[in-house]
């Protein structure tokens, strides 16, 4: 039971990250971009909220949660929202390839993040901020103490709660709002959503950097809360980058099913550290590895089906991926 | 009424046109002063973060990169290995193709280099043993390309997607192989370490020197194929429009499929050669994330041959001359190749545009004019 509830939570954790990364995502690709610096914004935002963090708990020695969090959350979404614009202007304005500026972007982003990391470490291999990892690790009051139905919705930080916030507002600002609308034609057809009024470079730079926003997000937590408030030398957020664009996929741009397929892809992820004991499986250790793709292969999987089920709405946005030229149509 | 008033309000007062005809010095001029531009902002970010010197910097970097045979011999090899990958993906890119996957791809050819070389190394004469080696890291890298080429011929599956996941199934796969191989030991180490069974002999000194040579016929080669074949034709047909290839009675499918096999074979060459020449062993950091690299050095050559050289040489360069600043400043570290080499993309990206089009102010008349044709 115990493994069961520390699996659930660490799935949850997990999911969280991606379920930010994803989230941000799809409301970068529904204007049409499909913006594969996602990693890299990750990395910028991650680090930029750590080292916000970093310096003011150890500038004062009596820091406070209210502002620990403000600071972490706006160097984050300062920091991220400076990579998305960094892609905007050169994907909408520039019209450079965005599948070559997304990585781009990646290479710059975790550039950034470990050149300062480096001068953080000083000379370490990690350095933590601990106070601002109790705080954004913080669960809720008194519900977190009614066993274990505590233990499994109620023990994680507010930024899990945060993710499932964002992702169902979202959701229904992309289905149910005039805004969500013009993003989603923007998307699908920009020359027609241009020929009505809708500004189209307007929306792409717009939806483009509040994805990145939301993003960075993902790598706040990730730092902050998933990796206990360290910075360390090796991390793995690119690798959780590229699941989070997976999980895009996954929930075929529909931010309801992120919810839930974040946690699903977190229990997978964790499967060869859980799993064995509380199945009682006897496999050697390197073949329990291999679960670890399974989210991948699922994504794969779903995406051959919805391709080869012609679902329209399931295909992702029609015109993602490429530039608009408005005197071109 | 109204109407026009406001129209003509909105109206900017640049407008964008495509360059009908690009002079090969205007291109290049573009791109030169985008690097120059880059370096400057680079020497910025330097001097504002560490307070050196830029222009030492540089310089460090340069001859670093130069002053030793050793040196430019493994900047050589790099190159070759990220030349290599990018010839791959050209034709596939020229059909319009996103092979994300070439990480993937090599690291499946790498693998199956490995395979026969720790099951057959020693027991068959090495000239065989190489051929196998070959053929099987072809065919891996040509499987793990297929795979998503077939769907998106049949079912016009999102290939950049389904590429780019399967790079991280192939690192599974990788890692899972190596940690069974290993055992209890730490890490793999060289596979045949007596035998050298598997490893390409010295010539002039250097494992890898045939490696080199190989990217050097496949350069040739991919040359010739992209300009001056019937493929290379109708891969350009395709890349234009999927309609007037099919009008033209070009199956398109099969040209997909066909060409992705070739992509992928060559990324497995890429594998191939790093594990004979270069590493001698295998593991999931084995491409060393040139795949993607290769993506950008392909995308901004314009998947011509020599500017793919260019490009690769520049990115390596800026790499090695990374590692080389990092030793010889303590408030410089390897990283700061990733932020150097990052600036320069961009601008090189941004450059694009300027190559492609112009910016045409509106004179006041045709502005006018613009405005109530609308």
């Amino acid at each position: 039971m115990m493994t069961l509830i520390a699996w659930i939570n660490r799935a949850i954790w997990f999911g969280t990250v991606i379920m930010f990364g994803s989230t941000g995502e799809i409301i970068t690709e529904r204007s049409g971009n499909l913006n594969l610096g996602v990693p890299g914004i990750m990395f910028l935002g991650g680090f930029a909220s750590f080292a916000g963090a970093y310096y003011y708990e150890n500038s004062t020695p009596d820091p406070s949660s209210a502002v620990v969090i403000l600071i972490a959350l706006i160097c984050g979404i300062l920091a991220s929202t400076f990579g998305g614009l960094i892609y905007s202007f050169l994907t909408i304005t520039l019209r450079a390839n965005q599948n070559v500026t997304g990585l781009a972007l990646t290479i710059f982003g975790s550039g950034i993040a470990n050149f300062f990391g480096v001068k953080v470490l000083n000379g370490g291999t990690s350095v933590k901020a601990a106070f601002t990892h109790t705080v954004f690790s913080r669960p809720v009051p008194f519900l977190s103490k009614l066993g274990v139905f505590g233990d499994i919705f109620f023990s994680y930080g507010f930024m899990v709660y945060l993710a499932i916030i964002l992702a169902a507002l979202t959701h229904l600002v992309i289905s149910r709002t005039r805004i969500g609308l013009n993003l989603r034609a923007v998307g699908e057809n920009p020359a027609t959503a241009d020929s009505v009024g809708i500004s189209v470079t307007k929306y792409k730079y717009l939806a483009t950097c509040i994805g990145a926003a939301v993003t960075g997000l993902g790598g706040v937590y990730y730092v902050l809360d998933y990796g206990y408030g360290t910075w360390s030398s090796s991390s793995s957020i690119e690798g959780l980058g590229w699941l989070a664009v997976a999980l895009v996929i996954f929930a075929r741009w529909k931010p309801r099913n992120i919810i839930w397929g974040a946690y699903v892809f977190g229990i997978f992820f964790w499967f060869y550290n859980y799993a064995p004991a509380l199945l009682n499986l006897t496999w050697p250790n390197t073949i329990v590895i291999l679960t670890q793709m399974i989210p991948y292969v699922i994504t794969i999987l779903v995406l051959i089906y919805v391709s080869a089920k012609q679902k329209k709405d399931s295909l992702g946005p029609a015109a993602l991926g490429l530039s608009y030229y408005r005197e071109e149509r | 009424m109204s109407n026009s008033t406001r129209t003509q309000v909105r109206e900017p007062f640049m407008h964008i046109t495509k360059r009908t005809d690009v002079k090969l010095w205007q291109s290049w001029g573009a791109r030169i002063i985008a690097i120059i531009l880059a370096l400057v902002v680079n020497g910025f970010f330097i001097d504002s973060v560490t307070g050196l010197n830029p222009v030492d910097v540089y310089k460090i970097m340069w001859t670093g990169t130069f002053e030793s045979t050793y040196n430019f011999m493994t900047t050589l090899r790099d190159v070759a290995m990220l030349l290599c990958i990018s010839l791959a993906l050209a034709p596939a890119f020229k059909m319009r193709f996103w092979n994300i996957g070439a990480e993937g791809q090599v690291l499946m050819g790498a693998l199956l280099s490995a395979v026969v070389m720790i099951y057959l190394g020693g027991k068959i004469p090495s000239s065989s043993l190489f051929i196998i080696m070959f053929i099987v890291s072809c065919a891996a890298g040509a499987l793990w390309a297929a795979i998503p080429a077939y769907f998106r011929a049949k079912w016009k599956t999102n290939e950049t997607l389904f590429t780019l996941m399967m790079n991280y199934v192939a690192i599974d796969i990788v890692d899972v192989c190596t940690n069974t191989w290993r055992g209890s030991k730490s890490s793999m180490g060289q596979i045949n370490a007596h035998t050298k069974a598997g490893w390409f002999p010295k010539v002039l000194g250097y494992r890898f020197t045939i490696s080199i040579l190989i990217v050097l016929a496949l350069a040739i080669i991919i040359e010739l194929y992209l300009n001056h074949s019937k493929h290379g034709y109708e891969l350009s047909v395709l890349g234009e429009s999927e309609d007037t290839a099919r009008y033209a009675g070009i199956n398109v499918q099969k040209v997909i499929v066909r060409t992705m096999l070739m992509s992928g074979a060559i990324c497995g060459i890429a594998g191939f050669i790093t594990v004979a020449g270069t590493d001698m062993t295998v593991s999931s950091a084995t491409a060393r994330g040139f795949g993607f690299t290769a993506i950008i050095v392909t995308w901004l050559a314009g998947l011509k041959t020599p500017y793919m050289f260019g490009m690769s040489f520049l990115l390596i360069f800026l790499e090695k001359g990374a590692s080389q600043i990092s030793s010889a400043y303590s408030s410089l570290n390897d990283y700061s190749t990733q932020v150097i080499t990052g600036i320069i993309l961009f601008f090189i990206l941004g450059s694009e545009f300027f190559v492609k089009y112009k910016l045409v102010r509106r004179k006041k008349e045709t502005a006018k004019k613009g405005g109530d044709s609308k």
